[in-house]
């Protein structure tokens, strides 16, 4: 099945749980402007609201306008009799993404494709416009981490889920990261390896923003797209972090004009500012430039 | 007739208050203005003011059917002194009062009896809020509610338009000769600031306090040659009420989000420079920005040369940290601001008139530089509704703010697009308060309008990253997702004015209808 979605690779920087069971998360959460706003079906609906949360989804997101937004949707688990239901409500709603919970194998992928499928021609929306995701909970999941990644065309990536991962390999979420080291790593170079987008799990202490900084700086440097949120003021830090520094803008935009230049001229190795450069540097000056673009802070004309 | 701000103002409002419509913020700048005043009792005794109840007081002062009594707000939610002296009016049998308050709130709901016995038939106020407000709002006061802002009602009571029969002043401590001050009793408030005007113009003032002091009491806001009589009583006020208590720093991300986008447009405007002034008020998203501001002070160096107004542990902060100069207070809104404005030699008692009063050789207000307002409803052509709610009913009050609007050069009015299921951005306000001529800037969760009279901060603000758009535009998104709402209905009896700050007529407030279904 090919994915049809434009925006499969857009930029995901930030990604907001809400729990679908409230009308007032619903209502308008694009003003703190998000990159994602993940609606979620699963842990945060209580198990006799389950139904009245599909209700409010649908209507909510039939009705109001995201502005931009990515409309992704946790469905329930593969293990529950929700799941199938799920993603009828968030296929027929029109949501751009779904976020599958505790994937441990590309055939449970496989599953929810083949569902979402025949949800987009019952509602009769093109088929493979919907994309999915896969949040990693346990050690299996991570180990089979390349396997998911490759198992369908509308995988935008996977995403690591700490608290359910961690519990998994006997620890818990201790704020150093080092329990966490493993799977990022594993699950960076397999999404790259992949082609597909990496996304890190959420920071739940709201009172420490500096560990939350440095939690985001990590993971930033380690190669990840971006990070799971539970509040607003998460997303300034986020996007501050992920977004291109002016300085980084302009030594991007010097590497690019001097590399077409001097390919030109026949050179090869150069200096930029005092750094050695070479055709090596391209596209990791391109994906800055286009980074910088998404995240509306470019004013330049590369 | 049609006011200037498109208002209707029923001839016969204009006939019975001998008033004239609202015809712009500027119509009467350069005018010359006779001010009243009036009678005193020559005492050369140099005896003791004190009397032994309000009772006394009431007699002495020779209380009669149809008196204009005065009462200040400084103790808020906790006042007790307005309810205590209008209860024994109440008991005393007098009838026709009206009260002359600087404003009035739930403290007052237990007199809210007396407006349908007659006791009390008119009201002057900054506003109403709590059951006194819903029941002029019912018809249950036979005369008017004339709603006025703190400036407004300075020069209500100096041009002699108000004449105060008996002027009762809360006092924190006073001694036997009157003199009275604001800290150093069982509940402090800080500052006399509403009560200053009444001190000078009432034709008798009585204090009354709970904590008599000996003689001569220091440092004193309202001195005792103004005093005529003082009465101590068990309790002026609740303390815990009066200073609400700090307020916490919000974590409500709504108004954080604005509160950024409002220190993010006043970081970026022309105002925004070392000696700046500033004003801003004690909701969650003004003291918000006041912080965010702070930290642009700091990055930039740049000092604030006076804050004005309100006054809470934000501000008193910025004083201490000597980011701000001086600050001139009329009002606290917590224990902080009241120590502070007792210890801190740079934090000044200024009196209402001073702050705010259009009827003088300019007040404060006209050097402010930034002042931040909120809205109960702003529409697009930026007039601003802060006293009755979009069911009709009378809710809040004017306090300062059509004062600081039309003295301030940039005015932002900070409110959400819609509260609950109701816009705050609409095509007409219920009623309207402060004249959009006055308003510069509305910032909302959606973005911000700048009044397209200000090109020149339009032009300012175009080369940042602020989302710019316009006031119809947020009214257009609020609609979208709330729908236009249908208007509320009314009766024809007009049961309130919104008195401009120079005397005219800004709107009349109308009995609200019971609602029924159209068929």
């Amino acid at each position: 099945m090919t994915c049809i979605n434009p925006n499969k690779n857009r930029l995901r920087r930030s990604m907001m749980f809400l729990n679908a069971q409230k009308p007032s998360l619903l209502k308008d959460p694009y003003v703190y402007k998000a990159d994602s706003l993940m609606f979620d079906l699963e842990d945060a609906v209580a198990a006799s609201a389950k139904d009245t949360a599909r209700f409010s989804l649908y209507h909510a997101l039939t009705t109001l306008d995201y502005r931009g937004a990515e409309k992704v949707v946790r469905i329930n688990g593969l293990d529950t009799d929700l799941w199938e239901e799920d993603i009828r409500c968030v296929v027929a709603c029109g949501a751009d993404t779904i976020r599958i919970p505790k994937t441990e194998s590309a055939d449970m992928v496989k599953a929810v494709e083949e569902k979402v499928e025949a949800a987009e021609k019952e509602f009769g929306r093109p088929v493979g416009s919907t994309l999915l995701m896969a949040a990693l909970e346990s050690a299996r999941g991570v180990m089979n981490c390349y396997e998911i990644c490759k198992s369908s065309d509308r995988m935008i990536g996977v995403a690591l889920s700490g608290g359910d991962y961690t519990k998994d390999l006997h620890t818990t979420i201790t704020g150093t990261g080092v329990e966490l080291m493993g799977a990022r790593q594993h699950m960076v170079i397999a999404a790259r390896a992949a082609g597909v987008q990496c996304f890190d799990t959420v920071w739940t202490n709201l009172d420490d923003m500096e560990g939350f900084k440095k939690d985001v700086r990590t993971i930033k440097m380690m190669g990840f797209d971006g990070k799971s949120i539970i509040n607003p003021r998460q997303i300034d830090i986020v996007h501050e972090i992920f977004t291109p520094t002016r300085k980084e803008i302009i030594f991007a935009e010097k590497v690019i004009r001097e590399i077409d230049d001097k390919k030109a001229k026949g050179i090869g190795v150069f200096t930029v500012d005092g750094k050695m450069i070479d055709i090596a540097f391209y596209d990791g000056a391109k994906r800055t430039i286009a980074l910088a673009k998404a995240s509306g802070v470019y004013k330049g004309d590369l | 007739m049609i006011n200037a701000v498109g208002r209707d103002i029923p001839e016969e409002i204009l006939k019975q208050t001998g008033k004239e419509v609202f015809q712009g913020s500027h119509h009467f700048d350069g005018a010359e203005v006779r001010t009243e005043s009036h009678h005193i009792k020559i005492r050369n005794d140099g005896g003791s003011k004190v009397l032994p109840s309000i009772h006394d007081a009431l007699v002495k002062c020779g209380i009669h059917d149809g008196m204009t009594l005065s009462f200040h707000h400084h103790f808020r939610n906790g006042d007790r002194v307005l309810n205590m002296v209008i209860e024994e009016c109440h008991n005393m049998g007098i009838r026709n009062l009206t009260i002359a308050a600087s404003s009035m709130g739930p403290q007052n709901d237990p007199i809210v009896p007396y407006l349908d016995d007659g006791t009390i038939t008119n009201i002057r106020s900054s506003g109403v809020r709590g059951k006194i407000g819903k029941a002029i709002s019912e018809g249950h006061l036979q005369g008017l509610a004339i709603m006025a802002s703190h400036g407004g009602r300075v020069r209500a009571i100096k041009s002699g338009e108000v004449k105060i029969d008996i002027a009762f002043i809360g006092a924190p401590t006073a001694d036997d000769y009157g003199n009275l001050g604001a800290n150093g009793g069982r509940a402090d408030c800080g500052v006399l600031s509403y009560a200053a005007p009444d001190a000078l113009h009432a034709e008798k003032v009585v204090a009354i306090t709970d904590t008599l002091v000996p003689f001569p009491n220091f440092p004193q806001q309202i001195k005792g040659i103004y005093v005529d009589y003082v009465v101590a009583v068990d309790s002026i006020g609740d303390p815990t009420k009066i200073a609400s208590g700090a307020a916490k720093p919000t974590t409500d991300q709504r108004k954080l989000l604005m509160a950024k986008y409002c220190s993010d447009f006043v970081a970026a405007s022309p105002y925004f420079k070392e000696g700046f002034t500033y004003q801003t008020g004690v909701g969650g998203a003004s003291i918000a920005s006041t912080k965010f501001l702070a930290d642009e002070m700091r990055n930039r160096n740049i000092h604030m040369a006076l804050g004005i107004g309100g006054m809470a542990k934000p501000m008193c902060d910025l004083l201490n940290e000597g980011l701000i100069r001086e600050l001139v207070d009329t009002q606290d809104f917590d224990l902080e601001a009241v120590r502070s404005v007792a210890e801190n030699p740079h934090h000044h008692f200024i009196m209402a008139g001073e702050y705010a009063s259009p009827l003088t050789k300019e007040s404060y207000v006209n050097r402010l530089d930034i002042v931040i307002l909120g809205a109960l409803e702003v529409d697009t052509h930026f007039n601003v509704n802060v006293v009755v709610g979009s069911d009709g009913y009378i809710t809040g009050a004017q306090g300062g703010h059509p004062d600081t609007a039309c003295g301030a050069k940039c005015t932002i009015i900070i409110a959400p697009i819609m509260q609950g299921r109701i816009p705050t951005i609409c095509d007409d306000c219920t009623t309207v308060t402060t004249p959009g001529e006055d308003v510069d800037v509305v910032v909302t969760d959606y973005g911000i309008a700048i009044n397209p009279k200000r090109q020149d901060l339009i032009e300012a603000m175009k080369d940042t990253d602020l989302p710019i758009t316009t006031i119809e535009h947020l009214r257009d998104i609020a609609y979208s997702i709330t729908g236009k709402p249908e208007k509320v209905q009314f009766e024809d009896r007009v049961v309130g004015i919104i008195e401009a700050r120079d005397g005219t007529i800004m709107d009349v407030v109308r009995q609200v209808k019971p609602f029924s279904l159209e068929d």
